[in-house]
C-alpha cells in the first residue's frame, strides 16, 4: 500500500473522523427546548432531570472512560452545592455564574486532593474508599451546623438574577430550566471535546489495560488524578446548579442515595457513551415519577426489576441495546 | 561495542524464594541476545527487574551507564526500554490502529493534549498505519482486538512496542501460543527489526532461539548458569544436562 492508500485506509479515516458531529446529536437539545414550550408546568421536574444528566456526565468521564470505580461521587455534587449555599446564606457571594465557578473550584480541589491518595488503589478498595470519603464529608456537614445548617440544611438562599436580568422563578422554574440547559450544554461540549482528545483516548487505554499503559510510558496516576479532578469539578457545577435552582441545600446532596442513584442511571443508560447520561437520567426519573404515583409503596420494585434485566441481558445499558440491534440489522442486511 | 543495558549483581527475593540471584548481565548495542532456562528459572522476573515493574532487593540496573534502579516503569520507557508481554496485554475493546496509536501518541508527546481531537493528530495516525503496514497488519487495522486470531494479536503486541521506537527491546516469548503455521510472521518481523536496537528475547522455543540469537544466557534457579555463543551453549554438556536434554525429551 502506498502512503496515500494508508491515509485513506478505512481504519485511519474512522479514527480521523471519530469526533465529527453526527446529525442525531442535535436531537437531545431540540427535545429539551421543545419540552420548555410543551410542558411549562413541569419545568421544575425538567430542571431536576437536566442537573442529573450533568451529574451523570461527570461520573461517565471518571467511570465510563477512565474506569475509576466510585460510589462516592455525590461528595463533589455536595461540595459544589454547599459552596454556593454557605456563600449565599452568609451574604458573601450571591452572583450565580461565578457561584458555579466557585463550586467547581472547591469540588475540583477536593477531588484533586482525595484523588492523590485514593487513586493509588483500584477496584473494590477504591469503591469502599470513595464511599468512606463521602461519608466523612456528609458527617462534617451534619456536625458543622453553625456553617452548614446541619441536618436541616440552609434554605431561602438569596441568589442574584442571572447576568443581573433574569430572576429565578419560584413557581414554575422557567429561568432555572433554560439556565441549567445552557450550563449543561457548555459542560457537555467540553466533556465531549475531552473524551475524543488524545488525553481521552489514553483514559480509555487505562480503562482497557492499565498495565499496558504503564508499559507504553504513560503517567497513569497523573492522568487519573487529572481526570478525577475535572470530573469532580463538573459534579461540583451540577451541585451548585441544584442549590441555586432550588434555593436550598441539605444533606441529601452528599448522601449515598444520590451517589448510588447516579451510578444506576449511568449503568441504565450505558456508560462510556456520553449520551448514556441523557437516556439514563430521563428514563430513570420518568419511571420514578410515574411509578411512585401509581404504586407509592412499591415503586422501587419496578426500577429494581428493570435493573436486573439490564444487568443480565444488556451490559451496555439502553444505548447498548440500540447498538446491538443496529449491528444485527446490518449483519442481516449484508447477508448474501 | 557500547553497552546499552546492564545489571550489576541484581537480586530479587519473594519471601524465601530467591527468584533472581546476583545476576550481572550486559546487553550491547545491536545485540541479538537470548535468555533461556527451565520453567521457574526466573526469566520473567528478570525482565520485570529490567523494566521497573519490580524493584530489586539489591544490585543495580544501568542504562548507558546511568543508574535507573529506582526509576519507575514509565520513565524507563521514555528512555527507550520497551517490552512485549508473555500473555497479550492489549486494549481489547479498541481497533488495531487505536492500539498502536496509544503507544505512538505517548512517545511523540501528543497524549496529554485535551482540547484537540485524537483524529486531528495526522502524524500519529500516519506513523501508526505505516508501522502496521510494515508488520502486514494494515488490512486488519480497523478490526477490534476481540475476535482476532491469537497470532495476529501477538503481532499487535509487537506493533505497540515498536511504536515506542525502543533502543532496548525485551521480547517475552513472542511466539508463545501462536500456531506454527503463523509463527513465521513473527519471526520475520523480529528479523526485520532495525539493526541498531538491542534485543533480548526470552523463549522456550529452541528453533527460534538458535535461529535468532548471536549470544545466549542460560538462567537456572535465578542465577546465570552459562553464557556464550549459540555454538558454545549447544556444545556445553552441563547446559545440555539441565536444559536442552529436557527440552529434547519433551519434544
Amino acid at each position: 500500500m502506498s502512503a496515500t492508500d494508508l491515509q485513506n485506509h478505512p481504519a485511519a479515516r474512522a479514527l480521523a473522523q471519530r469526533h465529527r458531529l453526527r446529525v442525531w446529536e442535535g436531537l437531545p437539545w431540540l427535545l429539551a427546548l421543545a419540552c420548555y414550550f410543551a410542558f411549562p408546568r413541569y419545568l421544575g421536574f425538567g430542571t431536576e432531570i437536566l442537573i442529573t444528566v450533568l451529574f451523570a456526565i461527570s461520573l461517565d468521564l471518571a467511570l465510563g472512560y477512565a474506569g475509576i470505580v466510585t460510589l462516592g461521587h455525590a461528595a463533589f455534587f455536595g461540595a459544589g452545592a454547599y459552596t454556593v449555599g454557605m456563600l449565599a446564606k452568609n451574604g458573601i457571594w450571591t452572583e450565580p455564574i461565578t457561584g458555579l465557578l466557585l463550586g467547581a473550584a472547591v469540588a475540583g480541589l477536593i477531588g484533586f486532593l482525595s484523588g492523590l491518595v485514593l487513586l493509588r488503589t483500584a477496584g473494590l478498595t477504591l469503591l469502599m474508599l470513595t464511599l468512606c470519603f463521602m461519608g466523612l464529608l456528609e458527617e462534617s456537614a451534619n456536625m458543622g451546623a453553625d456553617f452548614t445548617g446541619g441536618f436541616d440544611g440552609l434554605d431561602s438562599l438569596p441568589i442574584k438574577p442571572i447576568v443581573g436580568m433574569f430572576e429565578f422563578d419560584v413557581l414554575y422554574s422557567k429561568t432555572q430550566y433554560l439556565y441549567v440547559l445552557a450550563v449543561l450544554f457548555v459542560c457537555f461540549v467540553f466533556t465531549r471535546t475531552l473524551v475524543y482528545s488524545p488525553f481521552g483516548h489514553s483514559l480509555t487505554g487505562i480503562r482497557e489495560n492499565t498495565l499496558r499503559m504503564h508499559a507504553v510510558g504513560a503517567p497513569v496516576e497523573r492522568r487519573l488524578v487529572i481526570c478525577y479532578t475535572i470530573s469532580a469539578a463538573i459534579a461540583g457545577i451540577a451541585g451548585a446548579l441544584w442549590a441555586q435552582a432550588n434555593a436550598y441545600v441539605n444533606l441529601s446532596t452528599l448522601g449515598l442515595d444520590r451517589a448510588a442513584t447516579v451510578l444506576i442511571i449511568l449503568v441504565l443508560g450505558g456508560y462510556g457513551r456520553l449520551y448514556g447520561a441523557f437516556v439514563g437520567a430521563f428514563v430513570y426519573m420518568m419511571l420514578e415519577h410515574f411509578l411512585s404515583k401509581l404504586y407509592p409503596e412499591a415503586w422501587q420494585l419496578g426500577l429494581g426489576l428493570l435493573l436486573v434485566v439490564i444487568a443480565l441481558f444488556a451490559r451496555g445499558g439502553i444505548l447498548g441495546i440500540g447498538e446491538e440491534l443496529r449491528r444485527r440489522f446490518r449483519g442481516w442486511r449484508n447477508k448474501p | 561495542m557500547t553497552v546499552l543495558l546492564e545489571t550489576q549483581s541484581v537480586s530479587k527475593n519473594f519471601g524465601a524464594l530467591r527468584a533472581t540471584r546476583e545476576v550481572s548481565f550486559k546487553l550491547e548495542e545491536g545485540a541479538r541476545h537470548a535468555l533461556i532456562g527451565p520453567n521457574g528459572a526466573g526469566k520473567t522476573t528478570f525482565i520485570n527487574l529490567l523494566t521497573g515493574v519490580l524493584p530489586p532487593n539489591s544490585g543495580k540496573v544501568l542504562l548507558k551507564d546511568r543508574d535507573i534502579t529506582q526509576m519507575a516503569q514509565a520513565e524507563r520507557v521514555k528512555l527507550g526500554i520497551a517490552r512485549t508481554f508473555q500473555i497479550n496485554r492489549l486494549f481489547r475493546g479498541l481497533s488495531v490502529l487505536e492500539n498502536v496509536y496509544m503507544a505512538v501518541a505517548e512517545r511523540v508527546g501528543a497524549a496529554p493534549k485535551m482540547l484537540t481531537p485524537a483524529g486531528a493528530q495526522r502524524d500519529v495516525i500516519d506513523e501508526s498505519m505505516q508501522l502496521l503496514e510494515s508488520l502486514k497488519l494494515a488490512d486488519i487495522a480497523h478490526h477490534t482486538i476481540v475476535g482476532l486470531p491469537y497470532g495476529r494479536q501477538r503481532l499487535v503486541e509487537l506493533a505497540i512496542t515498536l511504536g515506542l521506537k525502543p533502543e532496548v527491546l525485551l521480547l517475552d516469548e513472542p511466539a508463545a501460543g501462536v500456531p506454527s503455521a503463523e509463527s513465521h510472521i513473527i519471526l520475520d518481523a523480529i528479523d526485520a527489526l532495525p539493526k541498531t536496537i538491542g534485543v533480548l528475547i526470552i523463549d522456550h522455543d529452541m528453533d527460534l532461539v538458535f535461529r535468532f540469537a548471536k549470544r545466549i544466557t542460560v538462567l537456572v534457579r535465578g542465577a546465570i548458569f552459562a553464557e556464550g555463543t549459540p555454538k558454545e551453549i549447544g556444545a556445553n554438556p552441563d547446559v545440555r544436562a539441565v536444559y536442552l536434554g529436557q527440552a529434547t525429551q519433551h519434544g
